[in-house]
């Protein structure tokens, strides 16, 4: 972290609205405006905007785009469709998680792959050296910002700022040109969050006016911006990973639950023979879900205990503020990895009980919306 | 903010004393930068503070802090009912959220704390 910490376009509207400012992923973004548990509360109930513009855009273009994209990742882009985005891990050819990504396709021969912002330039180096062929690989990320509208809310808010209808729009669907308070984006149904919402991609320039458009008319409707404190206990609550947090290059997707975006059956891809290895052998651990039986944190790092024995550690834990139980995620050996089985976590030298719990930990519809 | 009636830890707890007793909490500014907390871990009533020694634990959802006795002594109250309502401590810092009860060996020890007026210099230079 020698460099200086990056900004987005919109770091002095946060500064404005009395954000707390932190270093994440090489940049200087809000973690929070007025407290985590309410914004977090806020987006499940009603909508809460993030700026997200930290994340890593790479373009892909040329007659090779999709070769090169399908020999990097695991996941098959054979059947994505133009307007179609497909969640995916990038891996080492042992198999371990570069990143994971999502691979838009907006033509034939035209992809974009959005990166997590503390491996967009490991990203790139790797994808540069694979390139061959007809293929431009271009760094997009200082020229797009990227705003999230997550929660019940998200599509009426939205909605009232385009003409174009968004309800056709899918999960997992995109549509481009989309004019939202007048200016050109890009409008994809994902989201990491759990809630549904839309993921707005726009030029840098755009970003400020847009910001402030959505709050606006979200204002009425108690859309209110939110940090990435929000935005890390509501992905832990439903149940989505975090590179760098619980996956890097020391584990595949198969021993994190991922194994539903590894196609063995596609054409070769980086990765391939040794995830055929391990699916063929078996994984020793896995990456599981669990629920303390009190509310002390079980934080990163913190040892897994079986019958006194540390057997693996905790990726992630935090309070859920929906859930209102203390969880979390972590790595126990493959043969105790079954909902229902009993684990602690060493908490400050003592064992706090808990038990292994199916993913997630929370699913939509489970929190009536405030009228 | 920061009541005149209390004295002041620089490591953001607040002694009131109430007879021979003095009841202990953390500070609005403690409270604030910790932000959403979700859970605190107290000493049993019967259990030794020390002066300006770990008593215990408060955890918000981002981050861990210890607290610090702001003066020795005996617990002779702990508040159970942080236990199920954590989130007092960000509402009601001074009041309802009070941590523990001490009796004290010597309350004397708490001149060496800070008045209102000493704390708020010191917390309003670690703002800026």
């Amino acid at each position: 972290m020698d460099e200086p910490l990056k900004r987005t376009p919109l770091y002095a509207a946060h500064v404005a609205a009395g954000a707390r400012m932190v270093p994440f992923g090489g940049w200087e973004m809000p973690v929070q405006y007025t407290g985590i548990i309410e914004e977090h509360r806020a987006v499940r109930s009603r909508a809460g905007l993030f700026d997200i513009s930290h994340m890593g855009e790479v373009d892909l273009a040329g007659a090779d785009a999709l070769p090169l994209a399908h020999r990097l990742v695991t996941n098959d882009l054979r059947r994505l469709a133009i307007g179609q985005a497909l969640y995916t891990p990038m891996c080492t050819p042992e198999a371990g998680i570069i990143d994971d990504l999502v691979v838009y396709r907006l033509g034939d021969e035209h992809l974009v792959l959005v990166v997590n912002a503390a491996n967009t330039a490991e990203d790139l180096a790797w994808i540069r050296e694979h390139a061959a062929g007809r293929v431009r690989v271009t760094d997009r990320t200082a020229e797009i910002a990227l705003l999230a509208l997550q929660g019940p809310r998200a599509e009426e808010v939205l909605q009232s700022l385009t003409s174009a209808p968004l309800a056709p729009i899918r999960y997992y669907w995109f549509r481009e040109a989309v004019e939202v308070a007048g200016r050109p984006t890009l409008v994809s149904r994902t989201g990491y969050t759990g809630e549904d919402g839309f993921e707005i991609y726009c030029e840098s320039r755009d970003a400020l006016h847009l910001w402030d458009a959505i709050l606006e008319a979200g204002r009425s409707r108690g859309v209110v911006p939110a940090g990435l404190g929000a935005r890390d206990t509501l992905r832990l609550e439903a149940g989505y990973l975090l590179h760098g947090n619980d996956m890097d290059k020391s584990v595949s997707p198969l021993e994190v639950g991922l194994g539903w975006t590894v196609k063995l059956d596609k054409d070769e891809f980086i990765g391939a023979s040794a995830l055929r290895q391990q699916k063929n052998d078996g994984v020793r651990r896995r990456l599981v879900g669990f629920v303390l039986g009190e509310r002390a944190i079980a934080r990163h790092g913190f040892p897994i205990l079986r019958g006194g024995e540390a057997v693996g550690r905790v990726t992630s834990g935090s309070f859920g503020p929906t859930v209102e139980r203390s969880i979390g995620l972590g790595f126990v050996p493959a043969g105790e990895s079954g909902p229902g089985e009993p684990l602690a976590v060493e908490i400050r030298g003592r064992a706090a009980g808990g038990t292994i719990t199916k993913l997630p930990f929370y699913k939509r519809g489970a929190a009536p919306p405030e009228p | 903010m920061y009541p005149a009636e209390l004295r002041y830890s620089k490591e953001h707890e607040w002694a009131k004393v109430e007879g021979k007793r003095v009841r202990v909490g953390i500070t609005k500014f403690a409270a604030d930068r910790l932000s959403d907390v979700v859970y605190v871990e107290l000493p049993k009533v019967g259990a030794e503070v020390k002066f300006m020694e770990a008593f215990g634990v408060v955890e918000s959802v981002k981050a861990v802090s210890d607290l610090y006795a702001p003066i020795s002594g005996k617990v002779v109250a702990a508040n159970d009912a942080l236990a199920q309502k954590p989130e007092i401590i960000n509402t009601d810092p001074y009041g309802e959220a009070w941590m523990i009860v001490v009796e004290p060996r010597d309350l004397g020890e708490l001149a060496q704390l800070l008045d209102a007026d000493a704390y708020a210099a010191l917390v309003g230079e670690r703002h800026s």
